[in-house]
C-alpha cells in the first residue's frame, strides 16, 4: 500500500506541477478568478441583493466549470496518447489505477487550488455582514466535489482523443448534458411524454439538481454519495479505457 | 544466464497479423539486431515483449518472471526506449530523469549516483538544465537513452536508437551499446545493417510478423558470398 502511494504521489507530482511549467496554470487561475468575481459582483447583484451570504457566488460554479474544466483536464491522456509518452509511462512498473488517479488527483487539487484562491471573496461578505460560515463551508466542499465530477469525466474522455481540442469540445458537451439533464426546461419537456421514474431518474443523475441542495447548505448523504460515485465511476472506466485504447 | 525467453508469440489486429509465431531467447552479454523491412512487426513485438502490449498467445519471462502475471516485478527489471524516444517535452533533461528513476523505484541516494553517472556517460551534462523541447533531435535521442539506463537495468530494449542521429552521433551511440552490453541483455531494432555487424552478436530478421532468420552475426559475415545486405533482401522480398 505504501508503494502504491508513493508511486501514485510520482505521477501526482509531475502532473500538478506540469500546470505550472506552462503559462496554463496562471492563465487559468486569473481567468477563474476574473469569472468567478464578475459574475458574483456584477450578473449576480452581490450588493444590489442585500443579504450576508454567497450564493450569488456558488450559483455560478456549474456553468464556469463547464468551461474550465474541460480546459484543465483536456491534457490529462490526450497528449499522453500524442506524443508517445503513454508507452514510456506504461512500460514503468506502475499499474494503470496508480496512473489515472495520480493524473485525476493533480487537476482536481489544481481545483482546489483555485477554489481556495476566491477566499477574498468570502472575506468580502464576512467584512459586510454574518453570513453563515457553515452553509458557505458546505457549498465550497460541494463545488469541489462537483468540480471533480467534471474533471472525471473530462478525463475519461480525453482518453478517447489524441487531440486536445477535441477533448475539450466533446467534454464540454458532456459535462453540458449532466448540467442540463435538472434544468426545468428540461425536465419539463421530457415529463411530458416520459414516465415519472424516467423524469426522476434523468434529474438524479444532474449536476445542478444536486448542487442545488448543496448551496443552500443541504449536504446531505444522497448527494455526497452521488458525487463520489459519479467520480469513482468516471475513474474506474478511465483506467478500464486506459488499457483498452493505450495502443490506438 | 537467460534474461528473456518469449515462447510462440502471436498478436493480429483485425485481420492483420502483426506477429505469427515469434520466439526470441536473450542472454546476458548478447545484443540481438532485430532486423525487418516497414511494418514487418519490430515495434510491436518490442511492445509485447515491455508490456505495453498483450499478446494473443505466447508467453514471456523475464528473469523467470511471468510478464503476463506479475508485470510490475517484470518491469522493472527493463529499460526501453520506445520508436521516437518520447519525453515530457516541458520539463527539463534532469527532472525527466528524476521522475523516471522515482517511478523505477530508485531511492534518494543511489538516484543522485545514477544520474550523476547517466549525464556524464551520456553527455548530457552541459544541457541537464535545458527544457527538452528546445534541445535538437540527437540530444533528444540521448535522454531518451538515459531514462531507459537510469535504473542500470538487465535487460535494454531500444527501438531504432540510432534514427535520425548524424554519423558522429550514431558512433558514439554504437560505442555506448558496445559499452554497456557485456553484463546486460540488448535487443535493438533498426534498419541500418551496417549498425547490426558492428554491435550486434545475434540477427533476427522478421517480416510479416514471422521470423526468417535468427543467426549468430559472426555466422552470417563468415559466408563471404553473401552479406547482410543481399540476405535481408533474399529473405524479405
Amino acid at each position: 500500500m505504501k508503494l502504491y502511494i508513493e508511486k501514485l504521489m510520482i505521477i501526482f507530482n509531475r502532473e500538478f506541477t506540469g500546470y505550472f511549467r506552462t503559462p496554463l496554470a496562471s492563465i487559468f487561475l486569473l481567468v477563474f478568478l476574473a469569472l468567478s468575481a464578475g459574475m458574483t459582483f456584477f450578473m449576480g447583484q452581490f450588493f444590489q441583493r442585500g443579504q450576508a451570504d454567497l450564493n450569488s457566488f456558488f450559483v455560478w460554479h456549474p456553468w464556469l466549470f463547464l468551461i474550465l474544466m474541460p480546459a484543465i483536464g483536456m491534457r490529462l491522456w490526450a497528449e499522453e496518447r500524442k506524443s508517445g509518452t503513454i508507452e514510456l509511462l506504461m512500460t514503468l512498473p506502475v499499474t494503470n489505477s496508480q496512473l489515472v488517479l495520480g493524473k485525476f488527483l493533480a487537476s482536481w487539487f489544481f481545483t482546489l487550488l483555485a477554489i481556495i484562491m476566491t477566499i477574498p471573496i468570502w472575506i468580502t461578505v464576512n467584512y459586510l455582514g454574518e453570513p453563515d460560515n457553515g452553509v458557505i463551508f458546505i457549498s465550497y466542499l460541494g463545488s469541489w466535489l462537483m468540480a471533480g465530477c467534471f474533471l472525471s469525466l473530462t478525463s475519461c474522455l480525453s482518453m478517447l482523443t489524441k487531440n486536445q481540442v477535441i477533448a475539450f469540445i466533446v467534454s464540454t458537451i458532456s459535462c453540458f448534458i449532466m448540467v442540463m439533464a435538472g434544468f426545468g426546461l428540461v425536465l419539463a419537456s421530457v415529463r411530458s411524454w416520459a414516465p415519472l421514474w424516467l423524469t426522476e431518474v434523468i434529474q438524479s443523475f444532474s449536476f445542478l439538481s444536486h448542487f442545488k441542495r448543496i448551496q443552500y447548505g443541504v449536504l446531505d448523504l444522497t448527494t455526497f454519495i452521488f458525487f463520489i460515485s459519479m467520480i469513482m465511476i468516471c475513474i474506474s472506466i478511465n483506467i478500464f479505457l486506459v488499457q483498452l485504447k493505450k495502443a490506438d | 544466464m537467460n534474461l528473456l525467453e518469449a515462447k510462440n508469440l502471436y498478436k493480429s489486429f483485425g485481420n492483420i497479423n502483426a506477429v505469427s509465431d515469434i520466439s526470441i531467447s536473450l542472454n546476458v552479454g548478447e545484443v540481438i539486431g532485430f532486423l525487418g523491412p516497414n511494418g514487418a512487426g519490430k515495434s510491436t513485438t518490442m511492445k509485447i515483449l515491455t508490456g505495453f502490449l498483450e499478446a494473443d498467445s505466447g508467453s514471456i519471462e523475464i528473469k523467470k518472471i511471468d510478464l503476463s502475471k506479475d508485470p510490475i516485478n517484470a518491469k522493472s527489471i527493463i529499460g526501453y526506449l520506445p520508436e521516437g524516444a518520447p519525453s515530457y517535452s516541458d520539463m527539463t533533461v534532469k527532472s525527466f530523469l528524476y521522475f523516471v528513476g522515482k517511478m523505477r523505484g530508485l531511492k534518494d541516494e543511489l538516484l543522485e549516483k545514477r544520474l550523476e553517472i547517466m549525464l556524464k556517460d551520456i553527455n548530457l551534462t552541459e544541457v541537464q538544465n535545458q527544457i527538452i523541447e528546445t534541445l535538437s533531435k540527437g540530444y533528444k535521442r540521448r535522454v531518451g537513452i538515459a531514462q531507459a539506463l537510469i535504473h542500470d537495468p538487465d535487460i535494454l530494449i531500444l527501438d531504432e536508437p540510432t534514427d535520425g542521429l548524424d554519423p558522429n552521433q550514431k558512433f558514439e551511440m554504437r560505442k555506448l551499446i558496445k559499452s554497456i552490453s557485456k553484463n546486460k541483455g540488448i535487443i535493438i531494432s533498426t534498419h541500418i545493417l551496417e549498425e547490426v555487424e558492428a554491435v550486434c552478436s545475434r540477427t533476427i530478421i522478421i517480416s510479416s510478423g514471422k521470423v526468417l532468420l535468427n543467426k549468430e552475426t559472426k555466422d552470417i559475415l563468415k559466408n563471404k558470398k553473401e552479406n547482410l545486405d543481399s540476405i535481408f533482401r533474399k529473405i524479405t522480398k
